[in-house]
């Protein structure tokens, strides 16, 4: 940390009282041990400042978390993971990374060159490390202005970020990092968090719920619609905060939100295993609209070195004609274990899932959705595009049940897969229940390969192999693409593409 | 333009032999058509000729333009100018055909260093070449050959290979299950592309369609050999006494 030593040197040199300021004793707790106890907990609560039934809302998520045991039932596989070797607090910087972009793994650089990502914005993604402030020039170039909202506001200094905060602020919408919001919110956040997502959950929002570092909070107030598209990336992350965040949504009465997380880019990360915890909750006639693009590190040719994603995500339609809709592109991760799922609490409310998964080398994926009608008129539709290439595994998990009060449930489920070469899997694992006799559940599915014949065709227009690949296959997820916000889209269909490079000949 | 030169080729996986010895050339702007008995290996030709994985070339050789064929991919034929319409067009589900349309002229374009058509000037192009085939601008949003008819899909290959330019033209049973107004439709598409710099090789069963595309040559293919040539009345005697003259012949 040269900063910082620089900072005690120049202390030290105009001979003021170290211990009075306590640099040193701060420095020495800018990290936390290793491992997972009570201890570690009070420490990143005292940390974030916390009010203390938020340290009181952490360990007792912790002490049911050591009562219980990692789930199996995936079908995904991994070393067992040691959750005692792993730092659960670290200070930004402290981990070493690289320190130029030659020691990035070069696949990852060529990735970024087809995004048309400038150099600067590749170091920073790939976690390059600068002792030098000087280096980080100001971005100069104009390559990215249109439709990249995303990845333009991270560079797009804080001005940017003030703008959109003072236009969300009048209209009422609360947008923060959640760590703040525990201290400026405390009653909105005491209300909501963990109602969706409860503490006991499942192991990994347990371990969440414990050791949460930050995420984002969005509160949208009766009849407001969002005047804009809510990014990950207009709220300056903390850095090193990824691996358990926790996100909370809030829409009252007929408010609308659209939310993006994440990143076309692929993003290196320095902590394999990242455990996040959605909530959203959409009261009457709200409406929530979340977007993800998941595309992290997935691991080197051979599979080593990727991230594992292990998420809950989950929406409440809370309030009568509420809506719900998920939206997912997954390409990243090593594994990916997900179900992002709706509860239909409200009459008339309804939840959707659009998503697109694809795998190659060796990656594993077991997502998909719960769709729970409890209320009278509920509707749901899903949505699944699986698409396997090289040697990974596809899995489409998926639960819709209705409960014994959920007259005229309506369900439509459609799943499809595409191979791409002959060893990986696709696998379609659908669970229903309806213990109403109203209820009408559909389910589609089909499997299906890319034939010799399509890519022979497509080929024979002068298209060449990768992009007529990636051509069948953007046609083959279009329904989901059409899903997302605009500027998405493009970067998706582009980043599906990337993905599958490679997958043939 | 097109020389085929003792051609012997299998299929990869069985290694049965297809084509056994084809010797066929074809001159700039001359309509060359093949026709012969069912297994013969027209079909095969045609994929050989787009350079289809699945057979492999044991002897011979194919030039186009003097230079050899074989070690480029299918794309790569097609940029530089060989164009197949297939007896049974594939369908792209989710690919608009005007999108199919679009990124297949720009990908030949940039392999030949050529800028990516405007928008408009590719929408005149494409209005311009539907309204020779009769063809609903409509159709074009859908998703290229999915749920076209069978009329609809051969109008849909004569459409890409006007668009697309190519130099010499290979088609595959284009008749096969046509009408007869749209095999007139699709015949006059084909007659405008005659032209002094373009060959055309055109793979037929019956001599109805050449009643419509006149060939300046025809061939008989018969256990993957080329066994007889001769102009248009070949086609015609064909028709009279079937093909067990000519290969009493060759055998």
């Amino acid at each position: 940390m040269p900063a910082v030593q620089d900072t005690i040197d120049r202390v030290r040199k105009i001979d003021v009282d170290q211990y009075k300021y306590g640099f040193q004793t701060e420095i020495a707790m800018d990290k936390a041990p290793k491992g997972l106890s009570e201890d570690i907990i009070r420490f990143i609560s005292a940390k974030k400042d916390e009010p203390s039934w938020m340290l009181e809302w952490r360990l007792e998520a912790y002490r049911r978390w050591v009562t219980l045991e990692a789930p199996t039932w995936a079908r995904v596989h991994y070393p067992k993971i040691d959750f005692q070797d792993i730092y659960y607090y670290a200070a930004p910087k402290s981990t070493p990374g690289p320190t130029s972009l030659s020691d990035v793994d070069p696949e990852l650089l060529k990735v970024y060159e087809k995004l048309g990502i400038p150099l600067r914005e590749q170091e920073i993604l790939a976690g390059v490390q600068k002792t030098d402030v000087s280096e980080l020039e100001e971005p100069s170039d104009n390559v990215y202005k249109s439709g990249r909202v995303a990845v333009d506001a991270v560079f797009d200094s804080v001005s940017v970020v003030t703008t959109f905060k003072k236009e969300l602020a009048q209209a009422g919408v609360i947008f923060c990092s959640i760590s703040e919001a525990i201290r400026e919110h405390p009653e909105l956040v005491q209300k909501y968090l963990g109602s969706v997502v409860p503490t006991s959950d499942n192991f990994y929002a347990t371990l969440n719920s414990a050791v949460f570092t930050d995420g984002s909070f969005v509160f949208v107030p009766k009849g407001v619609r969002c005047p804009m598209e809510l990014s990950t990336y207009f709220r300056m992350n903390e850095k090193n905060t990824g691996q358990f965040e926790r996100t909370l949504i809030i829409a009252e009465e007929g408010a609308y939100v659209s939310y993006l997380e994440g990143c076309t880019a692929p993003q290196r990360d320095e902590n394999q295993l990242h455990a996040a915890v959605v909530e959203l909750v959409a009261l009457d006639d709200a409406e929530i609209k979340y977007s993800t693009v998941q595309n992290w590190y997935p691991g080197d040719a051979e599979g080593k070195g990727g991230i594992y994603n292990f998420v809950t995500k989950r929406g409440d339609c809370r309030g009568d004609r509420s809506k719900i809709s998920w939206t997912q592109v997954e390409t990243g991760s090593a594994i990916t274990w997900k179900y992002p799922s709706c509860i239909l609490r409200g009459d008339d409310s309804s939840g959707e899932f659009y998503s697109i998964a694809v795998s190659n080398g060796y990656q594993q994926v077991d997502s998909g959705t719960k769709m729970i009608h409890l209320g009278k008129n509920t509707s749901s539709r899903i949505i699944s595009k699986g698409i396997a290439a090289g040697f990974s595994q596809n899995t489409y998990r998926g639960q819709v049940s209705a409960h014994r009060k959920a007259t005229n449930a309506r369900n439509f489920t459609n799943c499809d897969s595409l191979l791409i070469g002959d060893q990986c899997g696709a696998h379609t694992v659908p669970y229903m229940e309806a213990k109403n006799a109203t209820a009408q559940f559909e389910h589609e599915a089909t499997t299906s390969k890319i034939s010799e014949d399509q890519k022979f065709y497509v080929m024979q227009r002068g298209i060449p192999e990768e992009e007529a690949i990636a051509l069948i296959v953007n046609g083959f997820v279009k329904d989901v693409i059409q899903q997302l916000p605009m500027e998405f889209a493009v970067e998706a269909q582009k980043l599906i593409g990337i993905s599958l490079e490679g997958s043939v000949g | 333009m097109l020389e085929i030169k003792n051609l012997h080729a299998r299929i990869v996986d069985d290694g049965t032999e297809i084509i056994r010895g084809l010797n066929l050339t074809v001159k700039a702007g001359e309509v060359a058509a093949i026709m012969g008995p069912n297994g013969s290996g027209k079909s095969t030709l045609s994929y050989i000729l787009a350079g289809r994985e699945d057979y492999e070339v044991t002897e011979g050789d194919i030039l186009y333009n003097g230079q050899s064929i074989l070690e480029m991919d299918p794309a790569e034929r097609a940029a530089a100018g060989i164009f197949l319409a297939f007896q049974y067009p594939m369908e792209i589900p989710g690919v608009a055909t005007m999108e199919f349309l679009k990124v297949a002229m720009n990908e030949q374009r940039k392999a030949r260093g050529e800028e990516p058509l405007k928008i408009p000037e590719f929408l005149k192009r494409v209005k311009d070449a539907a309204a020779l085939l009769n063809m609903d601008m409509a159709m074009l949003k859908r998703p290229l050959n999915v749920g076209f008819s069978g009329g609809e899909k051969k109008r849909a290959e004569i459409l890409q290979m006007k668009l697309l330019e190519p130099k010499l033209c290979v088609l595959d049973e284009t008749d096969s299950g046509l009408d007869i107004d749209a095999l007139k439709i699709v015949s006059e598409g084909v007659n405008a592309l005659r032209a002094p710099d373009r060959a055309m090789v055109i793979i037929t069963h019956y001599q109805r369609l050449l009643q419509y595309i006149v060939p300046d040559s025809v061939h008989v293919l018969y256990r993957g050999q080329v066994v007889k040539s001769g102009d248009k009345s070949l086609a015609l005697d064909l028709e009279a006494n079937g093909y067990a003259g000519v290969i009493g012949e060759a055998a």
